[in-house]
């Protein structure tokens, strides 16, 4: 089954570029992109530029509308995602743990359809 | 309702529903990988059952269960829409029947998978009410018409709550396995307050009238007790168990002959089943040297105390007031320590656990905790300061959603106000 792993946080939370902190938190991510393709588990990952270069459109009665900002005004926003092949959720789970902002923020494991033939 | 009793065949199902289910249904769930599916084809089967046994009633009823049910899933899968999606899971059914057939003719043995079902149903990626029911449902075998009833839910609510859950065991991919090791202690927890929580709702009502709904109690023992057969490793589990017992066995001397409740305290002994005490304490008195002690374990032996006691003054409450001390710093919480301030107003003195109950007041997280004003009032009114009683029971008699509750705590009210 294949599982997106989103990342929440809070933009401000957690190490920022820069900082001393940084180039730990990164090699973090390195090396947990690391493990999981080794694994024979990754799908695909992204990171995600930060909320202030997001953009949000709409379409009604066929008007095209676009604005600044993001869709949702929230506390944590999306800020990349793994898509990972796993057996079950317990396994998507134990992956999602090693992920460096779950101690900070938060992980949330959504099933990807799988479409009838 | 019919007042004949009912027909053989029929209380054989009953019998089966009753002792067999969970299992039998658990081993098609792993067959099938669907919850529902299971089900459904259980069902059907049941309803096979009920025409095909008046004639003659198969030697291993539940063999016989298991093998029309996989003949019901080929059924239903080959009727589905899908049908060259399902082909794998057809193959699949259909292997097993043919290797069950080859090796036992026609009593196939019947694998027991119910400690993987009750993992997947207490995982907590399910929501806890939903973890509930399932279990009640699954391994119980409770109709969703019972368990809405127990639960004070509507029928409709339950039914969709559990439709809910089995689909998301189903599309999220949550595993029926028994966690690994790394994993095990947490997810065990979910199981244990599961069962506890089943046997809470049971023992005391929340709201209502209704002091006890026993059925709920005795499920939660009944499953307690396979789950000590599953896993007799574990400390935990017998411990948990012990404490049902202890507790159950206290069941008739909660209420009085009017119906009122009473509490501990003031409970007619003689009223309490000596047999499961004893069967209670017998566990946790070979449980608790086996190591890892738990906060079962200690509630058990707490609780075992209090059963051995010939009357609440004559109890030994300075191993009570010890065993919470304990209980506290393996699982801190201010209901734990409220209770060890009651213990040390015995143990100690009234003062010592006033002392103790004011400290917990005054940082109000058992604000709205209707046992901790009792207890308070309960204090003052000992200490003979019988202003601060009455206005704490009125506390807790706002607090209350227990009538029968209420109606004790109103007359313990009337006494420190003198009339």
């Amino acid at each position: 089954m294949q599982y997106l792993l989103l990342i929440y946080s809070n933009e401000n939370d957690g190490p920022q570029p820069g900082t001393d902190e940084w180039p730990a938190f990164m090699k973090g991510y390195q090396d947990f992109t690391n493990k999981v393709r080794e694994d024979g588990k990754l799908v695909s990952a992204d990171a995600l530029q930060p909320i202030a270069t997001a953009s949000t459109l709409t379409v009604r009665d066929g008007k095209t509308e676009l604005v600044d900002g993001p869709f949702a005004e929230t506390k944590e926003q999306l800020g990349g995602y793994y898509l990972l092949d796993c057996a079950d959720l317990d396994e998507a789970a134990s992956y999602a743990a090693m992920i460096p902002t779950a101690t900070y923020g938060r992980i949330e494991i959504r099933p990807i359809i799988v479409w009838d033939e | 309702m019919s007042v004949m009793p009912p027909r053989p065949v029929e209380r054989v199902i009953q019998d089966i529903v009753r002792e067999e289910w969970g299992r039998i249904l658990a081993s098609l769930t792993k067959s099938f990988g669907d919850m529902q599916l299971a089900e459904d084809c259980l069902q059907d089967a049941m309803i096979i059952a009920m025409e095909h046994w008046q004639k003659v009633i198969p030697d291993v009823p539940a063999a016989w269960l298991i093998t029309t049910a996989r003949r019901k899933a080929i059924d239903r899968l080959r009727r589905d829409q899908n049908f060259v999606a399902k082909s794998k899971e057809i193959a699949y059914i259909t292997q097993l029947e043919q290797e069950e057939a080859m090796q036992h003719k026609d009593a196939p043995t019947i694998s027991d998978e119910r400690l993987q079902m009750i993992f997947t149903c207490c995982h907590p990626a399910l929501d806890e009410k939903a973890r509930i029911a399932l279990t009640l449902r699954t391994l119980g075998g409770l109709t969703t018409d019972e368990i809405a009833a127990a639960f004070l839910d509507k029928p409709k609510t339950m039914a969709q709550r559990l439709v809910r859950a089995k689909n998301k065991i189903k599309v999220a991919g949550i595993p029926y396995q028994v966690p690994e090791r790394d994993m095990l202690p947490e997810r065990l927890g979910s199981v244990l307050k599961v069962i506890y929580l089943i046997f809470n709702e049971g023992y005391s009502a929340r709201a209502g009238a209704s002091l006890m709904r026993i059925s709920l109690s005795n499920e939660a023992i009944r499953l307690a007790r396979i789950m000590t057969k599953l896993m007799p490793e574990i400390p935990e589990i017998s411990g948990l168990l012990s404490l049902m017992l202890i507790t159950d066995a206290r069941r008739y001397a909660r209420v009085d002959a009017s119906g009122n409740y009473v509490p501990l305290e003031h409970q007619d002994r003689g009223k309490w089943d000596k047999l499961q005490i004893e069967e209670g304490i017998d566990l946790i008195k070979k449980t608790l040297p086996r190591g890892a002690v738990g906060p079962y374990q200690l509630q058990a032996a707490i609780s075992g105390i209090h059963a051995e006691s010939k009357s609440w003054v004559e109890t030994d409450w300075s191993q009570i007031a010890a065993l919470y001390r304990i209980l506290n710093s393996v699982q801190p919480s201010p209901i734990v320590e409220m209770n060890f301030a009651v213990a040390l107003s015995y143990a100690d003195s009234v003062t010592a656990g006033l002392a103790k109950l004011d400290a917990i007041g005054k940082t109000g997280v058992l604000d709205n905790y209707q046992p901790f004003f009792a207890a308070r009032a309960d204090m003052y009114s000992r200490a003979g300061m019988n202003a601060r009683a009455a206005l704490d029971f009125d506390r807790a008699i706002n607090l209350s959603q227990n009538d029968l509750e209420r109606v004790f705590l109103m007359t313990k009210a009337r006494k420190v106000a003198g009339q």
